[in-house]
């Protein structure tokens, strides 16, 4: 790598926060700490209290001992280590990593709704109680389901919900024999997770050239032992499933019921509701379609919808109302409940950061969501097939978002999905899903949003054109990047086998 | 339309750039039988300025009590720093730290975390969070299942005295997984675990004991028989501690000779606010030899290319997206926001602060239970606690509840609402935030309010 080419990528984009920050590594909290400083605006004076000596604390915790200004710096430095949605472009598939409205964030930040403890009376809840209802009802409707909960505190936890009721469901009705869940062969890894935490046996579902279901397949898999089915609609390569109604006749045919991932929600927002598909529940990933932030990893917020058969089961507790008051519906309204998911109600401030951005976006903009996302992304599919690159399903439409294969890349340049992901950081793009779904070779799962201008559609695909030319040049250039970063690519064998998770003064 | 940046002018040339007629083109491949039609249950759209006013409105509904409640979350001072750094989007708004070049600042923040609460705890490893402190006890009891080399029952022993929602949540978790959860006695004078009922079961294979500390009560236990009595019976000890007092009581590590196995507990009460129940964090600690059986993101430290230090998620076949079927978990986001307001929250207030807040917490419970006793109010057990306490009432709580709130108070917990064979009783937290002005209006409310009853 010749230090011509870091000159260039540094000209290339001379506004990104990481490249600014490569030269000056962070040190760790701990290491910035003296014995006996403290931040002593922030503590109450110091008192006695008498416990017995067995049960006290001897040794001193490793805790920081720094100044509130040194916690300050060195916190909002190590932001700006980071890529985020509100300083870098994510064409993240399956992930749906759109704007997050600040507004939402300010008026879900409110005193009152801040303070309010969980289980304070709900005479003083009524107006966060109204909120959670009004979201529920919305989430009905855009999803064409029947009821709502939206306890589940992760996209992870609705479809444990979702599976743990087809289970109760089918025990209900005495059918104890059912226990196997079927999975597409593409399914992103969750979906087998929770069929095995549920206790059900996984069968996987093949699915064609073309990207659909199989459906001969399907049919020789389904039987008395089927629980049921679990799919994305459209799928995780980005397709829209077309033989969805034959596969409902298929698996409702047997006694199973179909579970709709979420995940892929806003390819269809206000075009096609997984109610009328034939789905018996979905669960909702609120952090993606309704756009409340990913925190670098949490929190989600998982609501799961159900159709009439499923409605006592739904996991609890859910907001009802009696006489125009709202109220929590607990073990005592629904004694059929898969019971309880966390110790309060949820991820209660994501809720409410989800029905302020559906009301702002309102009956029209719902399906302005799912048309504006799927133009985006059938514009930068094109875009980038004419550049050179390959479709994994040229035959069809992008969705939301598509998959490309760089096999030939990987055969005739030496280079890979990761090489083409990593060499993306150093133009400020962040990376596209890599290696999803699994049986499409070096695959890149690309997922614009409806939030991204086209100016910045244009601008990737620029990128993504010198990259494919740097390639072709001299795969040297990929096979080392990133070189903008605050680190270059990292040791992951290095961090397994010789494991380091806490620091040791 | 809100947050779509599209002019006309940009649709007609992508549409161009496509070689489709129209977007509705774009949808050629759904059946036209499946199309939606309008989603008349939506309102109609709301700009900023509207959506402010009625989010606004709805607040002041609620108006804000004086907060005595605690039952698994707690109020205490926030720095002002933890929030408007955590609301940065270069924090709030960034991706789960795959891309781990582009996630240096998540990714140490997590190990800066890995390391507090494992101290924190006295246990050698963490992960980067759970849910929430119920789930995060319920994944306790799976993993214990998988660490323990020679258990075969699956049978966890679950006092009475842990939460009775973690349990119900423990056991709608791990219900299909045959977990067999076996609830044990408590002490009817002083709250803590029943060493009787427990000497049952001595003798038999048993994967795991429970330990609340402070239990649900508030109550503090003899941790350190308890946990030596579950190692003699090679049975291991999963804790639930209350990371607040862990800055002035023993951590779970040090507890007994061994010190207990798992480490769980509710984060809440490190720098996130009350906000009616979440999103709040879960953490867990472990042993290093139990680390590969953990649930969850780590981080670990390794290198770069050129040789420089750098942070990455590590350990990643446990996990769903390599595993899938047989995945510790099918955990995948954790709660990385509200783990990064702990952090900034504990290395503001230090180990020196984090003390000082427990200490006022426990001396306000303190206080607070000797005024009660002026107007005959007593707790329902004879035990040294830290700051939360259950009193027994003359009447039925709900009722002194309600009528409390009507002055503006937030009682405490109702525990017979969730466990009905505590009735009369009321659950009552105090933390640094409570003034004395603040306890002796407790008291004069609680005394009127009984008095309006007529007791």
């Amino acid at each position: 790598m010749s230090t011509n080419v870091i000159a260039m990528d540094s000209a290339l984009n001379p506004a990104h926060g990481p490249a600014a920050a490569a030269s000056s590594p962070e040190p760790l909290v701990f290491e910035l700490s003296r014995s006996g400083r403290r931040a002593d605006a922030q503590m109450p004076a110091d008192i006695e209290v008498d416990l017995p000596a067995h049960l006290k604390r001897t040794d001193k915790p490793l805790l920081p001992e720094i100044s509130e200004l040194q916690a300050v710096r060195h916190y909002t430095r190590l932001s700006r280590l980071n890529f985020s949605i509100d300083t870098h472009f994510y064409p993240l598939g399956s992930c749906t990593m759109k704007y997050n409205p600040r507004g939402c964030n300010q008026y879900a930040m409110l005193p009152e709704l801040l303070a309010r403890h969980p289980y304070a009376p709900e005479s003083h809840g009524q107006g966060l109680l109204a909120c959670l209802y009004e979201l529920q009802l919305m989430l009905e409707e855009v999803t064409g389901m029947q009821a709502v909960s939206l306890t589940p505190m992760a996209g992870a936890q609705g479809e444990f919900a979702g599976v743990a009721m087809i289970r109760a469901y089918h025990h209900a009705r005495n059918d104890f024999d059912r226990d196997e869940i079927l999975v597409p062969i593409a399914a992103h890894g969750t979906n087998p997770a929770t069929a095995s935490m549920c206790g059900m046996k996984v069968v996987e579902v093949p699915c064609t050239a073309e990207g659909d279901t199989d459906i001969e397949a399907l049919k020789t898999l389904v039987g008395p032992r089927t629980a049921g089915i679990m799919l994305t609609n459209p799928s995780t390569v980005g397709a829209f499933e077309r033989h969805i109604q034959e596969i409902e006749k298929i698996v409702h045919g047997v006694g199973g019921l179909l579970y709709y991932d979420g995940a892929n929600l806003n390819a269809i927002l206000g075009i096609v509701r997984p109610g009328d598909m034939g789905f018996d529940v979905i669960h909702m990933n609120l952090h993606k379609t309704f756009s409340t932030p990913h925190g670098g990893g949490g929190p989600g917020a998982g609501a799961v919808g159900v159709g009439e058969r499923l409605v006592p089961f739904l996991p609890i507790p859910i907001v009802g109302v009696e006489d125009g008051r709202y109220r929590w519906l607990t073990e005592k309204d629904r004694p059929q409940s898969i019971g309880r998911l966390s110790a309060f109600m949820g991820n209660t401030g994501v809720l409410v950061r989800a029905y302020i951005y559906m009301r702002m976006v309102g009956r029209e903009g719902m399906a302005h969501i799912g048309q504006m996302a799927t133009l985006n992304a059938n514009y930068l599919l094109k875009r980038l097939e004419q550049i050179g690159y390959h479709p994994a399903y040229p035959t069809r439409r992008a969705t939301h978002e598509f998959a490309l294969t760089l096999k030939s890349e990987a055969r005739d340049l030496n280079v890979n999905a990761m090489d083409v992901a990593k060499r993306l950081l150093d133009f400020g793009f962040h990376a596209p899903t890599t290696y999803f779904p699994l049986m499409i070779p070096e695959c890149l799962l690309i997922e614009p949003t409806e939030t991204e201008s086209k100016e910045t559609l244009d601008a990737f695909i620029d990128a993504m054109g010198k990259i494919l030319a740097e390639a072709r040049a001299d795969s040297a250039t990929l096979k080392g990047a990133p070189y903008t970063m605050p680190v270059r690519r990292l040791d992951d064998v290095r961090a397994a086998k010789q494991l380091d998770i806490t620091y040791r003064a | 339309m809100a947050f779509i940046p599209h002019t006309d002018e940009d649709i007609r040339s992508m549409l161009r750039a496509i070689g489709a007629p129209s977007v509705e083109a774009l949808f050629d491949e759904i059946p036209a039988n499946l199309r939606a039609k309008e989603l008349e249950k939506i309102p109609p759209a709301l700009n900023e300025m509207s959506i402010g006013r009625l989010m606004q409105a709805r607040a002041a509904q609620d108006g804000r009590l004086l907060n005595f409640i605690g039952a698994g979350a707690y109020e205490h001072h926030i720095p002002a720093a933890v929030w408007s750094i955590i609301t940065r989007g270069e924090i709030y708004s960034a991706y789960t730290p795959y891309q781990a070049e582009a996630s240096q600042g998540t990714l140490q923040t997590i190990y800066e975390f890995q390391t507090m609460i494992a101290s924190l705890t006295g246990m050698d490893v963490s992960n980067a969070s759970m849910y929430d402190g119920a789930s995060a006890l319920a994944e306790a009891c799976l993993m214990a299942v998988r660490a323990h080399r020679t258990s075969k029952s699956m049978r966890i022993l679950m006092p009475a005295n842990v939460h009775p929602i973690y349990r119900s949540c423990v056991a709608a978790i791990t219900e299909s997984q045959h977990i067999k959860l076996e609830t044990i006695a408590v002490e009817r004078d002083s709250g803590r675990v029943d060493r009787q009922a427990l000497q049952a079961h001595a003798g038999s294979d048993v994967t795991a004991l429970v330990i609340a500390q402070p239990n649900f009560f508030g109550v503090l236990d003899d941790v350190d028989a308890l946990v030596d009595w579950a190692h003699t019976q090679n049975i291991m000890v999963i804790a639930i501690v209350n990371p607040t007092s862990l800055s002035i009581l023993k951590p779970p590590g040090r507890w007994g000779t061994k010190g207990a196995d798992i480490v769980v507990g509710e984060g809440q009460p490190l720098g996130v606010p009350l906000a009616s129940g979440g999103p709040y964090f879960g953490f867990m600690t472990t042993r290093q030899e139990y680390v590969r059986q953990m649930p969850g993101r780590i981080v670990g430290r390794t290198v770069d290319l050129d040789g420089k230090s750098g942070f990455a998620l590590t350990l990643q076949a446990r996990e769903q997206h390599i595993r899938r079927g047989k995945a510790t978990s099918n955990i995948c986001t954790n709660q990385g926001l509200l783990m990064s307001a702990a952090t900034i929250y504990l290395s503001i207030l230090g180990p020196e602060g984090l003390a000082r807040v427990a200490k006022h917490s426990l001396a306000k419970a303190n206080a607070l239970r000797q005024r009660l006793a002026t107007i005959g109010i007593k707790p329902v057990f004879n035990a040294t606690h830290f700051h939360e306490c259950l009193y027994r009432l003359p009447v039925p709580a709900s009722k002194l509840i309600a009528s409390m709130a009507q002055s503006g108070i937030a009682a405490g917990f109702d525990v017979a609402s969730v466990a009905p064979e505590w009735s009369n009783t009321l659950l009552v937290a105090t933390t640094e935030t409570k003034t004395d002005e603040d306890l002796n209006q407790y008291v004069q409310v609680l005394a009127q309010s009984l008095k309006s009853m007529g007791v």
